[in-house]
């Protein structure tokens, strides 16, 4: 043999660190290609929907007049025609029917309202004028966050000019229910609905599924019939989550009669559709727990199930944890199975108990994004924001309760 | 009236615990000082565990078949829990194995709970079963089967079910070609090239992307992604329909990504090193090893991480729901609008409905065609995977 | 069946001095298809180790976890025969396993403390027993086992830090006080050595010779200098068979089996 170290086909060589060079950014493109889709989509959902946390007054001079509304019953007053009044006397120059119409339509039906509680609240206020803040529409405050309008709206650009126009926080976006005028809108009565329909998965789907991964990893026999459990367990995380929602109508709504649209049977579904999830990491947690443990107890007489519950389980649970916010998180952002057992109707009330027809976030987000009006575009955006922030929070958590308790034994 | 007496149940339960525990406490600290088979506190457990059940059994019942009036129910849970009490505790000696009966108890608890599982499989089996049989007890099953006009709501309804197999298909065969190359390639290089910091920030990464509901994919699919395929399409001059299968493809592509690269990193982590370093002896290059050695050795592995990639898009229901359309029509055409299976089932029993019509029914026949693709493909999947492993055990 | 030649049958001299506390008839132990330990008698004196010597794989920690039934957590085990602790039967219907295990007591080939508290470890079988009347009882008993089992002085400061953070040998201590804290008669070891440096060993090893005084105690070793050491009777395991049971002394001098003799002198195993 000659020595021929040294004296390689160098071309040949350049060509394969070529195509390792190649095949290593394929890599590096393919990740960044998702990562870049992650960004889009966060970035596009932000742009579309921090619109919708503002919204517009217009900041006018009020009349109480005590013709129209009576000390005695206040609510019953005729706030409606005080705000007319309010804002045709910004403009003495319209005259004109229609255009008169429109100007009273720049104001949301929610100004009236305000107005009334506020009167409410001080009735001393009664036959003072007031400087009120009128909540706008939601055509005249896309008017004004600058959206493309078909004709421009001078009233609205006057009232701008003279500084009458406010911009502020929209706290009712988290503090009223549905609404069919985009700008009265919010997201609190879908929060409550996922509250009670999440604690009621988590409540059912926790304890059943880590009952059941105690029993499968550490009691049950190795036998056929455990086989079936595991296989079905395996294969039910794996069925479409709209298939359980067809369970929930058939069995919860249709034989047991359970309500249509209530947080009870979304729980229910939920609980189902999570329970795979939760059983499969207790069950990886427990496994991970070294055998060791369980036979030290053992050895100081321990029994079984005192073995499991004093030591094995205690120490499996960080996993179990993780699993559960995992699977809580599933929860919260699931919506196909939810339509079928009705939780998609529109309602306005904030739902007060688990029977109460109610509808949930990810629900919300599609009911919105349906809606014909521009401005509920970009409140589903809105919600979608409020929706993937709890989500994210709920998988740092996971993540830092994973990373924290990781432990090798 | 349920809620209040599931209240009082917990009452009473705890009641049972410390009166049963306190009995074999001084039965320990009489003169005689027996020595008791079990710690006072499994009397205390095994009485309280008995009350509880009996009493949430009764509840229970009472719940379904209110043979007594709601106001009752409250006495009624007392009344059972008093008599259950009474008798366990009257029957607290020092020789009671209260341990291993209140053990034998658990262990039945347990085994229920993971009984739960199965009733489950067993509820969506009957409910899609029993409906789909009502279904094709109306529509014979060839037509639905091998019908290519699928209109529900038309007159006459027709129900022929290729238009949505095949739209279906459409959409997950776009998914899977954009899911496949990036999960896989994302995999490689999370397991051979990145750093162990690298991975540490883009494991999370894939896994936020892996969180994002569907609803929000969806509405990103709808409002976002579509007009832009479109506008990109007009500009080449092509007919884009505005909910293109191609918008809903892509998008569910991406939803796929991280289900396709966790999978597939997991299992090209679990070929073992000592075939790499076979090959890295032997003067290889990086890529030449994955590519002639461990991808080889990874595949049936990654064969059955595709299987279940398909088997979720095909059930994946927000997206298409929100981006692809209602229109059933049988084109392979990415650009044109198709609907899917899940669509119509969906769009069949969201709003009022009722119960008999053929039309409601035939969502429950849809949900049963879709039961079992799935679950075929996740059951061979898993058994792959099984194989697979076994190899390297 | 040439394996199953009759194993020696002598009476060592130790069993004359004491009163015999575990024995074994005719036991068979399978796992699942494999025959672990085949047709085994042997009776083990009190206050006196026992060591069980052999090669690997020879059945000697098999027969071990058998004398506490700990092979009953493996559900392919089956075991025939019998295995009597004080002439009563382990085996029987009516007995508690978990009573029986606060009998017989075990110290691991690695050390496995609970992840908890000094403390916490060895008051944990005590609680579950219910030996302790109320919290200073618990006390002297902890720290009464934590002295028998030498430990306290290294320890008697930080009782309520974590057990896993002690090193190998003080772990191992650890769990002897552990095995202790319950007042077992009998302390099987299975090769509690194995896993710490000569230092650690020797220090569990006198700790062995002191506990002798009031315990049966019966240790699983690969070292035969360990068996030598601290043992009074030596038990040789080959291939499932118990071939030889003698007093150590002897046993090491003048074996009688042609297998014990091979293995002692390093021929194989």
């Amino acid at each position: 043999m000659t020595n021929s170290f040294g004296k390689d086909d160098k071309t040949f060589l350049a060509k394969r660190y070529s195509a390792e060079r190649r095949f290593k950014f394929y890599g590096g493109a393919a990740l960044a290609i998702t990562t870049a889709f992650l960004v889009f989509l966060l970035v596009d959902i932000c742009r579309k929907g921090v619109p919708a946390f503002i919204e517009h007054h217009v900041s006018i001079p009020v009349l109480i007049d005590p013709a129209k509304v009576d000390a005695k019953d206040v609510a019953a007053g005729d706030f409606e025609g005080l705000v007319k009044d309010a804002i045709r006397a910004q403009f003495p120059e319209i005259t004109d029917r229609v255009e008169k119409k429109k100007l009273v339509g720049l104001l949301s039906q929610s100004a009236s309202n305000d107005l009334r509680q506020a009167v409410i609240d001080n009735p001393k206020l009664i036959g003072q004028t007031i400087t009120s803040s009128l909540l706008l529409s939601d055509n005249a405050d896309l008017y004004l966050k600058g959206a493309e309008a078909d004709e421009k709206i001078a009233s609205l650009d006057k009232l701008r000019a003279q500084n009458k126009i406010e911009s502020a926080f929209a706290w009712r976006f988290f503090t009223n229910g549905d609404s069919r005028e985009p700008e009265q809108a919010g997201i609190l009565g879908a929060l409550i609905g996922s509250l009670l329909t999440v604690a009621i998965a988590l409540s059912l789907s926790l304890p059943l599924g880590v009952a059941a991964a105690v029993y499968l990893e550490q009691f049950a026999p190795k036998n056929r019939w455990t086989d079936v459990i595991e296989v079905n367990i395996n294969n039910l995380a794996a069925v479409p989550s709209i298939i359980f929602g067809l369970l929930g109508l058939a069995i919860f709504l249709n034989v047991f009669g359970l309500p249509r649209s209530a947080p009870l049977v979304g729980g229910l579904v939920l609980a189902l559709l999570v329970l795979p999830t939760i059983i499969i990491a207790a069950r990886a947690a427990l496994r991970a727990v070294p055998p060791s443990i369980k036979e030290a107890a053992l050895g100081v007489g321990a029994s079984q199930q005192q073995a499991v519950f004093h030591h094995v389980l205690p120490l499996a649970l960080p996993g179990i944890m993780t699993g559960a916010i995992l699977g809580l998180a599933r929860a919260f952002g699931e919506t196909a199975p939810l339509l079928m057992i009705g939780m998609v109707a529109f309602i306005a009330d904030v739902p007060h108990g688990f029977t109460d027809a109610a509808t949930v976030l990810p629900v919300q987000v599609f009911l919105w994004s349906d809606l014909p009006e521009i401005a509920f575009q970009s409140k589903t955006a809105a919600a979608i924001m409020v929706l993937i922030v709890v989500l994210f929070a709920l998988n740092a958590i996971a993540i830092y309760l994973r990373r924290k308790f990781e432990r090798r034994w | 009236m349920t809620l209040w007496s599931l209240i009082v149940l917990v009452a009473l339960t705890a009641l049972a615990y410390a009166t049963a525990r306190t009995k074999a406490l001084r039965l320990r600290d009489t003169a005689n000082a027996v020595t008791l088979h079990s710690l006072p506190n499994y009397h205390g457990y095994y009485s309280a565990t008995l009350v509880f059940l009996s009493g949430l059994f009764g509840v229970i019942t009472l719940a379904v078949f209110n043979p007594v009036g709601a106001w009752l129910m409250p006495a009624a849970t007392v009344a059972i829990c008093a008599v259950v009490g009474y008798a366990s505790l009257s029957r607290i000696r020092s020789s009671l194995r209260a341990r291993n009966k209140f053990e034998q108890i658990s262990l039945y608890v347990l085994v229920a709970c993971s009984i739960v599982a199965i009733l489950t499989t067993v509820g969506i089996f009957a409910s899609v079963a029993l409906e789909s049989f009502r279904f094709f007890s109306e529509i014979n099953p060839f037509q639905f089967l091998f019908g290519i006009n699928w209109s529900p709501t038309g007159e006459p309804a027709s129900f022929g079910f290729i238009p949505l197999l095949v739209g279906t298909l459409l959409i997950t065969t776009i998914a899977i070609a954009v899911a496949t190359p990036l999960g896989l390639f994302s995999a490689i290089y999370m397991a051979e090239y990145a750093s162990s910091d690298l991975r540490r920030i883009l494991k999370p990464l894939l896994e936020l992307l892996a969180g994002i509901p569907t609803v929000v994919l969806g509405f990103f699919a709808a409002l976002t992604v579509a007009p832009l395929i479109r506008s990109t399409g007009e500009s080449f001059g092509l007919v884009v329909a505005s909910e293109s299968a191609l918008a809903a493809g892509l998008v569910m592509g991406m939803m796929i990504v991280p289900l396709i690269s966790s999978l597939s990193d997991d299992i090209i982590n679990a070929v073992p090193q000592s075939l790499r370093d076979g090959s890295y002896a032997m003067g290889a290059t990086k890529s030449e090893t994955i590519t002639k050695v461990v991808l080889p050795a990874a595949l049936p592995g990654i064969v059955s991480a595709i299987m279940l990639a398909v088997s979720r898009a095909i059930g994946e229901t927000m997206i298409v729901v929100m981006a692809a359309g209602l229109a059933a029509n049988l084109t392979i055409n990415p650009l044109a609008a198709v609907t899917t299976i899940t669509v119509q089932i969906a769009s069949l029993l969201v709003g009022d409905q009722e119960f008999d019509s053929a039309k409601t029914l035939s969502a429950f026949a849809l949900g049963f065609v879709l039961f079992f693709i799935t679950l075929a493909l996740n059951y061979f999947a898993l058994r792959f995977v099984q194989k697979y492993k076994e190899q390297y055990d | 069946m040439d394996q199953m030649s009759p194993q020696i049958i002598t009476t060592p001299k130790i069993m004359s001095e004491r009163t015999i506390r575990i024995s074994a008839e005719d036991v068979n132990i399978y796992y699942g298809e494999k025959h672990a330990i085949k047709n085994l008698s042997v009776n083990i004196p009190d206050r006196a180790v026992s060591a069980f010597i052999g090669p690997s794989g020879c059945g000697k920690s098999t027969f071990l976890r058998a004398i506490n039934r700990m092979n009953d957590t493996i559900p392919s085990c089956r075991i025939t025969g019998d295995v009597k602790l004080d002439g009563k039967s382990i085996y029987d219907k009516d007995v508690d396993v978990v009573q029986l295990r606060s009998h017989v007591g075990m110290v691991f080939q690695k050390p496995n403390p609970f992840p908890k508290s000094i403390f916490e470890n060895v008051a944990y079988g005590p609680r579950i027993h219910g030996l302790a009347k109320n919290k200073t009882d618990l006390e002297e008993m902890v720290v009464s086992s934590l002295k028998k089992a030498g430990l306290f002085e290294e320890v008697k400061d930080r009782l309520h830090q974590s057990g896993t953070g002690l090193s190998g040998g003080q772990q191992q201590r650890l769990c002897i006080a552990r095995a202790i804290a319950v007042n077992p008669e009998v302390i099987l070891m299975d090769e509690p050595c194995s896993a710490l440096d000569p230092i650690a060993t020797a220090r569990i090893e006198e700790l062995i010779d002191e506990l002798r005084q009031n315990y049966c105690i019966v240790i699983v070793t690969h070292s035969m200098q360990q068996a030598a050491r601290v043992s009074q009777l030596t038990a040789f395991f080959h291939l499932g068979i118990l071939v030889e049971t003698g007093d150590t002394n002897e046993m090491f001098t003048t074996p009688k089996d042609k297998r014990t003799q091979d293995y002692i002198t390093g021929r194989f195993g």
